[in-house]
C-alpha cells in the first residue's frame, strides 16, 4: 500500500524538551526519531520550537456518562482530553448508574472507542453503588472488555477499615489497585472549606487536613499489611505528602496523585464565596501548595491527575453550601503544570512526561495499550506537541470543548498551548483544534 | 462615605474668602447691625419675645439663632429659647447627592407646642430648605405660629415662601453664588458674592 | 460606604462612626411622638428571609417603615423558595420588582455575597449561616457607646467617637456565631479590645488570626471587662460533643449573679437574643439594671434606620 494518509513527519520537535529533531510516524507507529528525516508524501508538521511529550494519561477524570450527560459526555470529555494533550483518561465510577458492574464499565469503554479522541479506561467502583457497604464485582469488571484494573469509590471514601482491607486483598488476584478518596467522613460532616483562617472568617464549616491524612496513614498501613497496591487520589495537604513519603521509604506499594488545582490554587480563592472554587478535597493553604509541588518534584507524588469534574451552570450558581464540588481541568492541566512546576524550576520536561504520562500509565495499567512509553523507534505513536513559549493567554472556559464551564482558572493568564495530540498515529488535535 | 459637609463643598471651590472673583457684600459690622435690627423686629412683632423659640437650620443658621437669642437677651434682659433643626431627612433633593450625615436637632426643653417658632437661616434662595424645615418642625409639635428670619434674601424663589425678617435683600443673578461666612464656622464674619464657574453645579440652595 | 453591607469588615472606622452618629440623631426622632420620616418615600426594601427570625425581620421592617420606604416581606415559607427556586431566580424576581435594597437572612454562609452578584440594589446582610450579622454588631456598638462612651461633649453626645480602650468580652458558642464574627470585626475597628471566651470546642479553628484575644477562663476575664456579651448556646451542641452537659457548660461559662459581681461596677451585660435563660445567662442577670438586652432591641431599629438612610437616602455614588 502506498497510501500516505497515515504518514506524518514532525519536524524540529524537541523530544522531552531536548534538542530539536524529527519524528516520523507511519501507520500508528513511530518509525524513526532523529535529525533530518525524509519521507516522500508524508504530511509534514512544522514543530520548530515545540516540545514533544508522550501522550498524557489522566488517572482521574469524571466523564459523567451515563447519567449526567448535561454536564459531560464521553465524547465531549474526551475531546477536552485530546485538546489538553491526553491520549488516555481514566473515567471515574461515580456515574448514574454507578460503574460497579461489568455492564456499565463496558458501556463507558465502548463510548470511548466510538468517540475516538482518547482511550477511555473505566475505573470500577470498589463497593456496590459506591455506598461503602459491599464489595462490587471487581473480578467481573476486570474480566470484561473494559479490562478494569483500577477501582475507586471516588467522591466517597472507603472509610470502613475492614472493607478497605478486603478490597486491597481481593484485587491482588488480578493485579488491581485501589484508588482511595481519602476523607474521614465523621471529621468532615458538613465540611465546606479547608479548616483554617479563611474558613473561620467566612463562617464555612472546616474541612481539616487531618481528615485526609488519617485515612492515608491507615491505608498505607493496610497496603503494607496486605502487600497490596494503594493509590492515593488527589493529595492536597502537606501532611499527606509526609505520610506517603514515609510509606514509600518503607518500600510499600503506594502511589499518589495531585491535581493541577491543588498545585496552584489556595483556599483564599473562596474569599467571595465563588463556588467555582468549591472542590473535594478543598483548596488548601500556601504551605500545602508548596508541599505538594515539592512532593511531585521529588517523586513522592507520582502523577498529576486532573480530577476533571464538570458541572452544569446551575449546580454552581448557588449558595456555597448548596453548590456542587469540583472543577474542570483537562484543557488546562499541562499549562498549569508548566506554570507551577516547570517555570518554577521544580520539574523539567522529562519530569513532566514522567508524572503526566509514564507513571500514570503504569499505575492505571495503560502501558499495554501503548501509553506512557518513550517517543522512540517502534513505539506506538501516542504523543503530543506543546508550545511552551506561547504567550500567557487568559483561560476562557467558553472556548473549552468540555460541556461545562466551571474552570477555576477562568481569566487567569497561563503559559503554553497544546499544539497537537496523536492517538496511535492519528492526530486528534492539530494546531490547537480537534481534527474531526 | 462621601457625605460632604457644606463647608467642605464650599472650600472645594476656588477661594471664596479671598480674591478669586468673590466680592464682599456685607462687612462684619453690617452683619452685626443687621442681626440687631432683626432682633428688634422680632421683639416688636412678638410683643417682647414672649413664647419665642429660635431654631437655626444647620449649618450657619445655628450660630445665627444663637446670636439673635443673645442680642434679644441684651435688649430685654432675658434670653429667648433657641436651638437647632436639622432638615436633612426632609429635603426634596436627597436623591441628587450621596446620603449626607445628619446634623443636630436640639429643641429647648419646653418644646415648640404653642410657641412662636422663628426659623433662622443664612441665605433664602429657592425656599426648598424652608419647606423641609416646616415639615421637620411639624414632627416636633404644633407651634402657635412659625416665622422666618434670614441674613440674606437673594431672590429666585421656587415656592410660595417669604421671610418675615431679612438682614439684607441682595438681588442676584442665578449664576451668582452667595456665601455667608461666620466666625463660629469659618473664622470670620462676611457675606460674599461670586460667579459660578462655567459648568459648575448650580447652587443647591 | 460600600454599596452593600455584607460584612462588618466592609465598614471603615469612619463609616462605622458615621452610622453610629446618624443612629444617635435618629434615636431622638424615635423618642418623639411622630415616628415617621419621609426620607425613603418611593423606595422599596425587600426582607428576604430564608430563616425564621421574627425579631430581626420586624426590626428591619420597623426601620424601613419609619423612613417611609415600601416594605415587601418575602419569606421562604409558603413562597416559591420552598418549592426549590434557586437563590438566583429569586434574586432576579426581586430585581424585577424594583427592590432598592434587599435585606437577606439565610442559613448558608455567603448567600448575601452571591445575591449581590445578581441584583443592582443594595444587599444588607441580616445574618448568613455562621458567617456574619453586621447590623447586630452596629446596634451592639451603638448600645456600648451610649452606655460607656467617652465624656459627653457639650451636649453633642458621643458624636464622632469610637469605642477606644473599652474591653469587651464575648462568651459562648463563637464557632457557630455570626454575631461574634461581626462584633469582633466592628468593635475592634472602633478601637475596643475584644476577648473571646469559650470552651476550645466552640472556638473556630483559626481564631488566633482574628483581631481579638482568646481565653478559656471566664472568671479571669470578668474583672477586666467593661462589657460582657453572652451568646446563645444551643442545646443541640451538646449532642455533637461540643460540651458534656448543659450543667457543666453553665458552671464554667454561664453568667450568674455571683459571676456578675466580679465585673467592674459600671460594666454592662449584653445578649443578642434570643436568650436561653438558665443556660448561658441567669434570669436575674438578664433582668438586672446592668443588662442592656431590652435596650439592644430598640437600638436595633435605630441602627438599621441609620444603615438604610445612609445606603438608600442619597443618590448612588458615581452615578
Amino acid at each position: 500500500m502506498s497510501d500516505n494518509s497515515n504518514v506524518y513527519l514532525i519536524r524540529g520537535a524537541r523530544v522531552l524538551g531536548g534538542d530539536p529533531g524529527d519524528i516520523l510516524i507511519r501507520n500508528g507507529v513511530i518509525e524513526a526519531v532523529g535529525p533530518d528525516l525524509e519521507a516522500g508524501g508524508a504530511q509534514k508538521i512544522d514543530a520548530a520550537g515545540l516540545i514533544a511529550l508522550p501522550g498524557l494519561v489522566d488517572l482521574h477524570t469524571h466523564l459523567r456518562e451515563p447519567g449526567r450527560e448535561d454536564a459531560e459526555t464521553v465524547e465531549t470529555g474526551t475531546r477536552a482530553a485530546a485538546l489538553g494533550g491526553f491520549t488516555a483518561v481514566h473515567a471515574m465510577a461515580n456515574t448514574e448508574p454507578v460503574a460497579d458492574t461489568a455492564g456499565v464499565v463496558e458501556q463507558v469503554w465502548r463510548l470511548g472507542q466510538q468517540a475516538g479522541y482518547a482511550d477511555v479506561r473505566p475505573v470500577g467502583a470498589v463497593t456496590v453503588g459506591i455506598a461503602g457497604k459491599n464489595l462490587a464485582e471487581l473480578g467481573a469488571m476486570t474480566d470484561s472488555a473494559a479490562h478494569v484494573t483500577m477501582f475507586s469509590d471516588d467522591g466517597h471514601c472507603v472509610s470502613d477499615p475492614l472493607l478497605m482491607r478486603r478490597a486491597l486483598e481481593y484485587v491482588k488476584a488480578f493485579g488491581g489497585v485501589i484508588a482511595q478518596h481519602a476523607q474521614e467522613p465523621r471529621l468532615t460532616e458538613g465540611a465546606q472549606l479547608n479548616e483554617g483562617e479563611v474558613a473561620s472568617r467566612l463562617g464555612l464549616a472546616g474541612w481539616p487536613a487531618a481528615a485526609e491524612e488519617a485515612i492515608i496513614a491507615r491505608d498505607c498501613l493496610l497496603a503494607a499489611h496486605t502487600g497490596s497496591r494503594l493509590h492515593v487520589c488527589h493529595v492536597s495537604t502537606a501532611g499527606s505528602v509526609e505520610i506517603i513519603r514515609w510509606a514509600k521509604s518503607k518500600g510499600w506499594q503506594v502511589t499518589a496523585e495531585v491535581t493541577p488545582h491543588h498545585l496552584f490554587l489556595t483556599d483564599e480563592r473562596a474569599e467571595n464565596y465563588d463556588t467555582v472554587f468549591k472542590v473535594n478535597p478543598p483548596l488548601r493553604t500556601r504551605q500545602d501548595v508548596e508541599a505538594v509541588r515539592e512532593g511531585l518534584a521529588d517523586g513522592t507524588i507520582d502523577a498529576v491527575a486532573t480530577d476533571h469534574a464538570p458541572h452544569p451552570v446551575e449546580a454552581k450558581e448557588a449558595e456555597w453550601a448548596e453548590a456542587a464540588m469540583g472543577m474542570t481541568g483537562l484543557e488546562t492541566a499541562l499549562r498549569v503544570v508548566q506554570e507551577a512546576m516547570v517555570d518554577t524550576g521544580l520539574l523539567d520536561w522529562a519530569g513532566v512526561a514522567d508524572r503526566m504520562s509514564v507513571r500514570p500509565a503504569r499505575i492505571g495499567g495503560s502501558e499495554k495499550l501503548g501509553h506512557g512509553v518513550s517517543i522512540a523507534e517502534g513505539a506506538p505513536a501516542n504523543l503530543m506537541l506543546y508550545d511552551a513559549s506561547a504567550g500567557s493567554e487568559a483561560v476562557d472556559p467558553k472556548t473549552h470543548a468540555s460541556k461545562s464551564r466551571n474552570s477555576p482558572f477562568a481569566g487567569l493568564p497561563l503559559p503554553g498551548r497544546v499544539y497537537a495530540t496523536f492517538l496511535r498515529g492519528v492526530p486528534t488535535v492539530l494546531d490547537g483544534k480537534v481534527t474531526k | 462615605m462621601c457625605a460632604m459637609k457644606p463647608e467642605q463643598r464650599y472650600e472645594a471651590r476656588s477661594g471664596p474668602g479671598g480674591s478669586g472673583g468673590w466680592k464682599a457684600v456685607l462687612t462684619p459690622e453690617e452683619i452685626r447691625r443687621a442681626l440687631s435690627r432683626i432682633a428688634h423686629e422680632i421683639l416688636e412683632r412678638t410683643h417682647g419675645g414672649e413664647g419665642v423659640v429660635l431654631l437655626g437650620i444647620p449649618t450657619r443658621g445655628v450660630p445665627l439663632a444663637a446670636r439673635l437669642a443673645a442680642r434679644i437677651g441684651e435688649f430685654e434682659g432675658s434670653e429667648v429659647a433657641h436651638g437647632s433643626l436639622d432638615v436633612t431627612m426632609h429635603r426634596d433633593d436627597l436623591r441628587l447627592r450621596p446620603a449626607r450625615a445628619l446634623q443636630r436637632t436640639e429643641v429647648p426643653p419646653d418644646g415648640v407646642d404653642g410657641k412662636t417658632v422663628v426659623l433662622v437661616d443664612d441665605v433664602l434662595y429657592s425656599g426648598r430648605t424652608i419647606r423641609a424645615a416646616l415639615e421637620a418642625l411639624n414632627e416636633l409639635g404644633r407651634p402657635r405660629g412659625v416665622q422666618l428670619a434670614v441674613l440674606v434674601d437673594r431672590g429666585h424663589r421656587e415656592l410660595p415662601i417669604r421671610a418675615d425678617y431679612v438682614g439684607k435683600n441682595l438681588p442676584t443673578a442665578q449664576r451668582e453664588m452667595v456665601r455667608v461666612l461666620l466666625e463660629e464656622t469659618d473664622g470670620a464674619d462676611s457675606v460674599v458674592l461670586g460667579q459660578q464657574a462655567a459648568g459648575e453645579e448650580a447652587d443647591p440652595r | 460606604m460600600k454599596r452593600h453591607l455584607i460584612s462588618a469588615a466592609d465598614l471603615s472606622r469612619e463609616d462605622a462612626i458615621e452610622i453610629l452618629d446618624t443612629a444617635a440623631e435618629l434615636a431622638s426622632v424615635s423618642s418623639r411622638p411622630i415616628r415617621k420620616l419621609p426620607t425613603l418615600r418611593g423606595r422599596t426594601v425587600v426582607n428576604l428571609f430564608y430563616e425564621d427570625s421574627t425579631r430581626t425581620r420586624t426590626s428591619f421592617e420597623a426601620a424601613a417603615k419609619r423612613l417611609s420606604a415600601d416594605v415587601i416581606n418575602f419569606s421562604a415559607k409558603g413562597s416559591s423558595v420552598a418549592k426549590g427556586e434557586s437563590l438566583k431566580d429569586t434574586a432576579l424576581t426581586l430585581e424585577a420588582m424594583g427592590a432598592d435594597a434587599i435585606v437577606i437572612r439565610h442559613g448558608a454562609s455567603g448567600a448575601p455575597h452571591r445575591l449581590a452578584e445578581w441584583v443592582t440594589g443594595s444587599v444588607i446582610n441580616a445574618g448568613d449561616g455562621t458567617h456574619e450579622h453586621p447590623t447586630q454588631a452596629l446596634l451592639d456598638a451603638f448600645t456600648i457607646r451610649q452606655r460607656l462612651g467617652g465624656p459627653q461633649q457639650d451636649g453633642d453626645g458621643h458624636r464622632g467617637t469610637g469605642l477606644d480602650g473599652l474591653r469587651v468580652t464575648i462568651v459562648g458558642d463563637v464557632l457557630h456565631s455570626r454575631v461574634a464574627r461581626s462584633d469582633v470585626l466592628l468593635l475592634s475597628t472602633l478601637g475596643a479590645e475584644v476577648t473571646l471566651v469559650a470552651p476550645p470546642t466552640l472556638m473556630p479553628y483559626a481564631v488566633s488570626t482574628w483581631p481579638c484575644e482568646i481565653s478559656y477562663d471566664l472568671d479571669r476575664e470578668l474583672p477586666k471587662s467593661d462589657v460582657v456579651m453572652m451568646l446563645r448556646v444551643q442545646r443541640e451542641r451538646m449532642t455533637a460533643a461540643y460540651f458534656p452537659t448543659v450543667r457543666e457548660y453553665r458552671r464554667r461559662y454561664g453568667l450568674d449573679v455571683g459571676r456578675m459581681a466580679l465585673m467592674p461596677s459600671r460594666a454592662i451585660v449584653m445578649h443578642p437574643g434570643p436568650m436561653n435563660r438558665g443556660v448561658e445567662i441567669a434570669a436575674d442577670v438578664a433582668d438586672s439594671s446592668r443588662s442592656t438586652i431590652v435596650e439592644q432591641v430598640g437600638n436595633g431599629v435605630t441602627a438599621r434606620m441609620a444603615v438604610l438612610y445612609l445606603m438608600l437616602g442619597g443618590a448612588e455614588e458615581n452615578s
